[in-house]
């Protein structure tokens, strides 16, 4: 061909030498943000980064991923009242992701197929002693050990586990998943002593650990004065769960009242019913919205035929018979009595009020201060005692599975760091990835995967599990659900909707703005479905 | 022991790409190997509809055809922003002659092309509104009636934008340009007036038309692609947001456009020899006024000055197409 | 081979010679035997891997042209008059993309009044637009001219407009020497486009070009019809050698004129067009009368030969310059051509607008004209034949 006409006749992709670049004011900048299930984890989940593995099947990595916070995602994923859920944005477009459901495939996936974690490579040389095996004290022996150190516990019980085998019921919670986790905790190196209460902590000091964490749990029920005849039986449900984990249930007789509004009475009514009661009958001042316990819990127990008394309170117990009140909520939403009496026939009650922690350990250990029946501690969870650190049910805050787990791996760090003359300092928090941010427009409508239930009259008088797990293929779906909040999941919208091409697709899938070129019109951010593109003023 | 059904659901089907899928379920836009038959470093104004559904378009016919693609552009703002001397954005072969001919040119390159028996080359023309709708017609309609072996697609941004916003046969009633001011007591371009060229195009029994927008992405290179199985005429308009025309935020043409198929007032179907076959459903159905608001040539319909009637007016619009276009899932409005 | 034929079926079976690829057309009179005859020819089968295309205007066709010519095909058109006009804007386009398009202008006037006869009118309007122009004297030039177009357009790749009179020569039967095939494959070489569509070797075609590289775009047109001034002689000689006969005629000069007696003759008449014929019967009559006389009929009007006219000009006392068209309010259009050629010579000039819409061209009303111009009995511009009497007040 020959010579091609001056000016009108131009050689291909000759533009790339204009860099439209300089129009730009402002520029897109990935951001990774907080999703607000990560967010509301008390347990620090990355449940994000976790589902975004599962959603690829990967299912080992993304239990690695998650176990790299929570080591008992079986137990978790059965226990847990996944306030990820309440938080989750997915609410706002249909259902809530059943980030708990995927939770606990992944962590019966890992009891199947036996995946160990990875011990740590190199050893500290340190030696801590953690006082209890619940929830957050094998949760801070987990994250010690990871990190190097030797870790001992010792638990008072016969067995491992704490609130988890001794307040939850086994219907909710299977104890042959506890034995595979706290196993696997084990397996990587934290020595458990059972049947070890102990008393003495300058002592332990001197039998040579470097550092000590509490975790003992709420074990002992609260009581409260109610007038009760003297051939009335009451209990606290507390000892009633204790006993009946123990193998030795309570008389309760037909007709069982409990007493309070929480968890613990949803689980106190239902096992009731499981251990031969004809009725079951909550009792709780207030309605039934006001009420501590979890929806799902108090829904549960409605569907296994309990009834509720609402905004009602005990007045006096005697032999098969109790007198209620019924209240009224003034405009503040308190409970006021009425003056109007009832009564109920009872064989027993069973209060559920609360539980406190047996504290007669640290009481009189210099330096340790107790305050309303838990002990104070610094900001690094050291109690007053040096090399004392405490968490879980015995300081301030929730008193759940995941909360323990969550304050047994801060308190790791904080131990982790003192051992080493350090101080641990949480990272900064991205900011949250609120629903407002998202395009929801790309996410398909899908409803949760209801978890597969027994059906309510078959478990009332069973202790088999109740809620069932989800499998691969649902789990699968269900993580795909995830509208990975705030962190980019290659959807390659940005890459797509550019006018100016100024989206680089990296071979691994992730992207690159083309300064080049971007002009900066937001087109990236605003298409971004989960809100992980900022644009941010052009500083000149 | 029950198990809610599973229900399909997927990023992907909706977003450009997904790494959860297979390369040939994916957009042909999340290729990191596309074409890019326009590429960077064109002068489009920023947040670009135009710019956006050229490549769409183009990009899908040449991965369709094997990189067998010639284009042939009106005159107009997809012309000017691309080819200033002494740079060109496009990395395929591309002529432009004038405003009003594209589609005889078009017919002129597939002719040649069949005569030197390289039928496997095939013939896209583009043009906007003005240069299809207006001022091209003329040739559109020969091009159709003869059934010329060429592509005709149109990107609708409602008027004249590359002469500064002048009204066109296809700006929409009430829309005010710089001439159909939003002054007087019918302000904006008349009722009654304009036209929609897809139901001209399917009066020439022609094998394929179909409209589309930027904001959806796999329905417009699915058309490209089905556009590309025909032999014969064919119709793709595709309606594409102009910030500066619509005066609207750089960064709202993607969301405008699904705007304007979720109220009805842009509907988006398919028609072989003159039938409609498909239309595509309104997912998240929204009243006009959520597409008209954020932008600034219906303000006028707004405000404390605001012109409720005419808005409304619009809405019927949108209620008369949903009607006509089948653009309502049945049953799913009750 | 000599056959007796019609001027509108020989430039058809001459086109058909040259084996376009694609032919369009939108009919007008009086160009519509050329394309129905062409028609004809592609659907037998006599032009081999050509398309003929019917097309919804005249704007239409020529884009087509454009269209098929920048895919790389040899293209063909005719039009005529109005429809010259309609593909106006396409027709710049066309030699603004240095697209070697062959066109017919069958020449006609331009409306309104409405007039379906012939003068140069048309053509003339695009004499500017950057499109050779070559004008037949008769319908053998204009076969010989088409095929003599299209080795010139492809060797500067420039579009070529063969102007021939309509009516008087499309729809006049005559002895033609049809060419043959084997002689225009002879004489035109294989097209190889400048610039074409191509998906191996992607350009784009049609940039916009600013202030900072119009005007030498607009020089580089220019330049162009100087290439082609330059290169007609050589190519007229060549056709001469394929075909044994010149192709604007008998009288052919360099390819650019044609030269009847304009040497050593004081007065000359400048023609262009079927005109030149009954002007050269004309001058016989007065040569053997005793009047030293000629005709200088230009072919290459565009480029236009400056300097071969001022040439066979320069020994003349009066040029007269007979024209089909004229720029209203001034005057003639050639004229001011021959003008500019003849810049510093004391020759007396005189143009003489005639044949207006068909109006006929008589001997007699010639040689009234002439001798009146000869005696300096004439204004600078005269219409030929005017009836002023029929001019209401």
């Amino acid at each position: 061909m020959a010579e091609k006409p001056f000016a009108i006749t131009l050689d291909v992709g000759s533009s790339l030498a204009n860099k439209t670049g300089t129009w730009r004011t402002e520029r897109p900048v990935y951001v990774h943000r907080l999703p607000p299930c990560n967010d509301a984890c008390p347990a620090g989940e990355d449940v994000q980064g976790w589902l975004y593995k599962a959603e690829e099947g990967a299912y080992e990595e993304a239990w690695r991923r998650l176990t790299v916070n929570n080591p008992m995602p079986a137990i978790m994923g059965r226990v847990c009242y996944h306030p990820c859920q309440t938080a989750c944005n997915r609410a706002q477009v249909d259902e809530t992701v059943g980030i708990n459901s995927v939770e606990r495939f992944l962590g019966d996936e890992a009891i199947k197929q036996g995946w160990a974690f990875a011990k740590p490579e190199t050893s500290t040389g340190k030696r801590v002693l953690v006082v209890g095996s619940g929830p957050s004290g094998l949760s801070a022996a987990y994250h010690l050990a990871r990190l190097g150190h030797a870790v001992t516990i010792r638990e008072s019980a016969e067995q491992p586990g704490g609130m988890m085998r001794y307040g939850i019921p086994a219907y909710r919670l299977p104890r042959d998943i506890i034995d595979a986790e706290v196993q696997r905790i084990v397996d990587l190196g934290v020595v458990i002593e059972c049947n070890a209460k102990v008393t003495d902590i300058p002592a332990v000091f001197a039998e040579g650990f470097d550092a000590v964490f509490l975790a003992v749990g709420a074990h002992l029920g609260k009581r409260a004065y109610i007038p009760a005849g003297e051939s009335a039986r009451i209990l606290d449900a507390v000892s009633m769960l204790h006993d009946t984990e123990s193998g030795e249930p309570p008389m309760l007789g037909k007709r069982v009242i409990v007493y309070g509004g929480g968890n613990t009475a949803m689980d106190a009514a239902r096992t009731a019913k499981r251990l031969g009661a004809a009725e079951a009958i909550v009792v709780y001042r207030r309605t039934r919205d006001k009420a501590p316990a979890h929806d799902v819990e108090i829904t549960e127990a409605l569907e296994e035929g309990i009834t509720m008394h609402w905004l009602s309170t005990i007045k006096h117990i005697d032999a098969g018979a109790v007198q209620i009140e019924k209240m009224q909520l003034d405009e503040k939403g308190f409970p006021q009595p009425t003056g109007e009496f009832d009564t109920l026939e009872a064989d027993s009650v069973v209060l559920a009020l609360g539980q406190d922690c047996d504290l007669t350990l640290i009481e009189n250990l210099p330096g340790v201060v107790i305050d309303d029946g838990v002990v104070q501690v610094a900001d690094n969870m050291m109690t007053g005692y040096a090399g004392v650190f405490a968490a879980g049910d015995m300081v301030p805050g929730e008193r759940t599975v995941t909360a323990g787990i969550g304050g047994g791996k801060l308190a790791a760090r904080h131990i982790d760091a003192w051992l080493r003359g350090d101080a641990w300092v949480h990272p900064e928090r991205p900011n949250l990835a609120s629903f407002d941010r998202l395009n929801t427009w790309y996410y398909a409508d899908a409803e949760k995967t209801q978890r597969p239930r027994l059906d309510a009259a078959r478990r009332a008088d069973t202790f088999d599990e109740v809620v069932q797990g989800l499998t691969a293929e649902n789990a699968l779906f269900e993580a795909r659900r995830c509208m990975s909040c705030g962190n980019c999941f290659n959807c390659d919208n940005c890459f797509g909707v550019c006018p100016d091409n100024a989206v680089i697709k990296k071979p691994d899938g992730t992207y690159e703005f083309n300064l080049d070129f971007c002009k900066g019109c937001g087109l990236c951010a605003h298409e971004c479905p989960c809100g992980a593109i900022d644009m941010e003023l052009e500083l000149t | 022991m029950t198990v809610t059904p599973l229900k399909f659901y997927q990023v992907g089907s909706f977003a450009v790409g997904n790494r959860l899928l297979t390369d040939e379920e994916r957009s042909e836009q999340s290729n990191p190997n596309r074409v890019n038959a326009l590429t960077s470093g064109h002068r489009a104004c920023q947040g670009c509809g135009e710019a956006l559904g050229a490549r769409y378009v183009l990009d899908t016919a040449m991965a369709a055809t094997d990189g067998k693609i010639m284009a042939v552009n009106a005159t107009g703002c997809l012309e000017v922003f691309s080819t200033p001397y002494p740079e060109t954005s496009w990395r395929i072969p591309w002529l432009h002659s004038l405003f009003g001919n594209a589609a005889a040119v078009a017919s002129g390159v597939a002719t040649a092309l069949k005569a030197q028996g390289k039928t496997d080359i095939r013939v896209i023309a583009q043009g906007g509104d003005g240069g299809t709708v207006d001022i091209g017609f003329g040739p559109l309609s020969g091009m159709w009636e003869r059934n010329d072996d060429v592509l005709y697609v149109c990107y609708d941004n409602e008027a004249y934008m590359n002469t500064g916003v002048q009204r066109s046969g296809a700006t929409p009633p009430a829309a005010r340009t710089n001439t159909s001011h939003a002054s007087g007591p019918e302000p904006g371009a008349h009722f009654n007036q304009g036209k929609f060229l897809p139901l001209i195009a399917m009066a020439h029994h022609i094998p394929y038309v179909a409209t589309a927008t930027v904001a959806d992405l796999h329905d417009l290179e699915a058309k490209v692609k089905k556009a590309m199985t025909f032999r014969g005429a064919r119709y793709l308009h595709i309606l594409v947001p102009c910030p500066l025309g619509w005066g609207s935020r750089s960064d709202e043409t993607i969301m405008l456009s699904r705007a304007a198929v979720e109220s009805g007032f842009f509907p988006v179907f398919e028609a072989e020899h003159g039938v409609m076959t498909s239309s595509k459903k309104i997912r998240r159905r929204i009243p006009v006024e959520e597409y008209l608001k954020p932008q600034k040539r219906y303000a006028h319909l707004f405000g404390a000055n605001g012109r409720p009637d005419i808005v409304e007016r619009l809405q019927r619009i949108a209620d008369h197409n949903i009607e006509q276009y089948d653009l309502v899932e049945k049953g799913a409005e009750e | 081979m000599r056959k007796q034929i019609e001027g509108s079926q020989a430039i058809a079976q001459s086109v058909a010679t040259c084996r376009p690829g694609v032919i369009c057309a939108y009919p007008i009179s009086p160009q519509t035997h050329i394309v129905e005859a062409l028609d004809d020819l592609v659907r037998r089968g006599r032009i081999e891997h050509c398309e003929f295309l019917n097309v919804e205007s005249e704007f239409g066709a020529m884009s087509v042209a454009i269209g098929a010519s920048a895919a790389g095909s040899r293209v063909y058109t005719a039009t005529a008059s109005q429809g010259l006009l309609y593909m106006v804007e396409a027709v710049y386009n066309a030699s603004g993309l240095g697209l070697p398009i062959v066109m017919t202008v069958a020449n006609r006037a331009i409306g309104a009044p409405i007039n379906i006869w012939n003068d140069h009118t048309d053509a003339m309007s695009q004499r500017d637009s950057g499109w050779i122009q070559l004008y037949a004297q008769d319908n053998q030039a204009a076969a010989d001219l088409h095929i003599f177009a299209f080795r010139l357009a492809e060797r500067v790749s420039m579009p070529v407009m063969v102007c021939m009179d309509g009516f008087v020569l499309t729809h006049a039967m005559e002895q033609i020497d049809v060419p043959e095939q084997e002689q225009a494959d002879a004489f035109l070489t294989p097209f190889v486009p400048r610039q074409k569509l191509d998906v191996d070797n992607p350009v784009s075609i049609g940039a916009m070009v600013g202030p900072e590289a119009f005007t030498e775009v607009r020089w580089l047109a220019h330049h162009k019809q100087l290439e082609a001034l330059a290169a007609i002689p050589g190519l007229a000689e060549e056709f001469a050698g394929v075909f044994g006969r010149r192709a604007a005629g008998p009288n052919d000069h360099l390819g650019l004129v044609t030269d009847y007696y304009t040497e050593g003759a004081e007065t000359v008449v400048v023609a262009l067009g079927a005109t030149i014929g009954t002007l050269e019967d004309v001058i016989d009559e007065l040569r053997e009368a005793g009047t030293s006389i000629g005709v200088l009929g230009i072919t290459s009007y565009r480029p236009f030969p400056s300097a071969v006219i001022r040439e066979r000009l320069q020994h003349a006392k009066r040029v007269i310059v007979l024209e089909r068209a004229f720029a209203v309010g001034i005057g003639g259009v050639v004229d001011a051509d021959i003008r500019m050629s003849l810049m510093g010579l004391d020759i007396a000039q005189n143009t003489v607008v005639a044949g207006l819409g068909g109006r006929a061209i008589t001997r007699a009303s010639l040689r009234d004209i002439i001798a009146k111009s000869i005696a300096g009995d004439v204004e600078p511009l005269t219409f030929l034949d005017l009836n002023e009497g029929m001019i209401p007040a």
